[in-house]
């Protein structure tokens, strides 16, 4: 009875993950769950195998090692249950640009075999501020817009899971802004949301937990206040040195690797664990 | 989840439709390179071309070839939109669906000969406006269309290859250069017997050869002989082999 309680709990539950790929062991024994309900960011420079832990838990790749269980329903053997259960938005925005915004949401509500997939796609242009685009070819919508859409066609069929692979990277500001916000609406429905971002802020903004994937393995797992704890606190105020002309001409005429390029000072929780 | 496969492959091939027709440019442009070359050929170059007596007029003696050229180019575009597919990531949205998986993959097989279906009817056309003329039966273009299906079907799977493991758009689509060629070395254009020999020996036991003289005969009320077996035997195992190596290659990228 503890187990089936637990497993209600959990949306996602990772053991002991291993994938290598030839050569290289990208995940070397990952361990996490996720609450049902939550905001979970899974945060990781580029190449820390962030994308490789979501297409295991997709059901779009093979773990070689370890067991990873979607929503109470292992991933290997009950894969075609899995795969009602979640929506996968992946890195980039995976659109059909030939057809139409409305076009997009209607195709992906037919496959997942739903009644009236016309009323679905107005209702989900509708919350997502597409309504007047709905009729415009895909190809001709700004980065934000398809992330947009790309988010609305995750949440058709209403699947209590939602992967997000770096949501906003390449989106300017605004896009960035209004892609938060369509999470935060999520979440507050109850759907469970895994996040993965090398934007600090990003997790910042919008996770209940955060867990640092570095070298294959989840380094720290916690809440924002836990994670701050790990550090002293820190009262020192940083203040950006603007390059003058002079640090500008040189760098660019090289002075003996003396005058090294104007960087502001790293911040404590810098984007670099090391 | 395979009751779903009718289903999802009607969805998905009502997609890639929707596709050619909004980029109607794409069966055009798969239409034009053999009309151009049935120009070429019929008024550059056919006056000088003997094909034998009784072979009738040019253009029909032509024209199978020039049917061959349209598929292997048409195929090239097959090999693209899956590549598409795959690098703009809807590929694995439609794989980490409750969807049959391998209705993805018919979709793109059924829109390829759709597409190359409608090329061939516009240089059949083409054609019927050049002089060509043929007293096949109901049966005998049934036999034509027949065959031109299981060819259309060969290279179609042999473009799934490509299409699911190119790196750039270019190398989805290169393939099919050498099939394009492949009718230039056979009966297409020229009776193989004036070739030296071994470019005649290789003529004579390439496919394209066999195909185009069924066609031909077909076309023309001659009885085929042994040419429609040896071409639909060499449609049918090159159908089974790239099917093979395209599902193989298929389950290497969805496990």
């Amino acid at each position: 009875m503890m187990t089936t309680t637990k497993q209600r709990d959990q949306a996602i539950d990772v053991r002991g993950l291993t994938k290598s790929y030839k050569t290289l062991r990208v995940l070397r024994g990952v361990d996490f769950s996720v609450a049902r309900g939550s905001i979970f960011a899974l945060l990781g420079s580029n190449g820390a195998g962030k994308t490789t832990v979501v297409k295991i838990l997709s059901t779009l790749l093979k773990a070689d090692a370890g067991t990873a269980e979607v929503n109470g329903l292992d991933v290997v053997t009950r894969a075609a249950e899995v795969r009602e259960s979640i929506s996968l938005t992946g890195q980039f925005a995976a659109v059909d640009e030939i057809l139409t915004g409305r076009e997009n949401l209607v195709l992906i509500a037919r496959l997942r075999h739903l009644k009236d997939p016309g009323t679905i796609a107005d209702d989900l242009l509708g919350r997502f501020s597409l309504t007047g685009a709905a009729t415009r070819k895909v190809s001709e919508y700004s980065g934000g817009m398809r992330r947009r859409l790309d988010i609305a066609m995750s949440l058709i069929g209403n699947p209590p899971l939602i992967f997000l692979d770096e949501p906003t990277t390449g989106l300017d500001p605004q896009g960035r802004i209004e892609v938060w916000q369509a999470v935060k609406e999520l979440a507050g429905q109850g759907t469970t949301v895994l996040l993965t971002t090398q934007h600090l802020d990003e997790a910042e903004h919008l996770a209940d937990r955060i867990a640092i994937l570095h070298q294959g393995r989840i380094i720290v797992n916690g809440t924002l206040t836990e994670l701050k704890r790990l550090l002293p606190p820190a009262t020192v105020e940083y203040v950006e040195k603007q390059p003058t002309l002079e640090d500008v001409f040189l760098t660019l005429v090289g002075d003996d690797g003396e005058h090294p390029a104007a960087t502001p000072s790293p911040a404590p929780t810098s984007e670099d664990p090391r | 989840m395979n009751k779903h496969f009718a289903g999802d492959t009607a969805v998905l091939l009502g997609r890639s439709l929707r596709h050619i027709t909004r980029s109607a440019d794409t069966v055009i442009t798969t239409a034009i390179m053999p009309i151009a070359m049935l120009l070429l050929f019929v008024y550059v170059f056919g006056g000088a071309i003997r094909t034998g007596s009784g072979s009738g007029s040019y253009v029909n003696y032509l024209l199978p070839g020039i049917l061959l050229i349209t598929v292997a180019s048409g195929v090239a575009y097959t090999a693209l939109r899956l590549f598409l597919d795959m690098k703009n990531g809807i590929f694995e949205r439609f794989q980490s669906m409750p969807i049959a998986r391998s209705s993805v993959l018919w979709a793109h097989v059924l829109t390829s000969l759709v597409a190359n279906l409608i090329s061939l009817v516009l240089v059949v056309l083409v054609a019927l406006l050049m002089g060509f003329r043929s007293g096949a039966g109901v049966l005998g273009w049934l036999a034509v269309a027949g065959t031109l299906t299981l060819f259309t079907l060969a290279l179609t799977w042999l473009a799934v290859i490509p299409g699911l493991t190119a790196k750039s758009v270019d190398g989805a689509g290169a393939f099919s250069y050498p099939l394009i060629f492949l009718p230039f070395l056979s009966s297409a254009f020229v009776p193989t017997d004036t070739m030296p020999g071994p470019v005649r020996a290789f003529a004579e036991h390439q496919p394209v050869t066999s195909i185009v003289n069924a066609l031909r005969d077909l076309l023309a009320q001659r009885p085929v002989g042994t040419d429609i077996w040896i071409a639909l035997a060499w449609c049918a195992g090159l159908l089974i082999v790239a099917y093979l190596f395209a599902m193989t290659t298929y389950r290497r990228k969805i496990s």
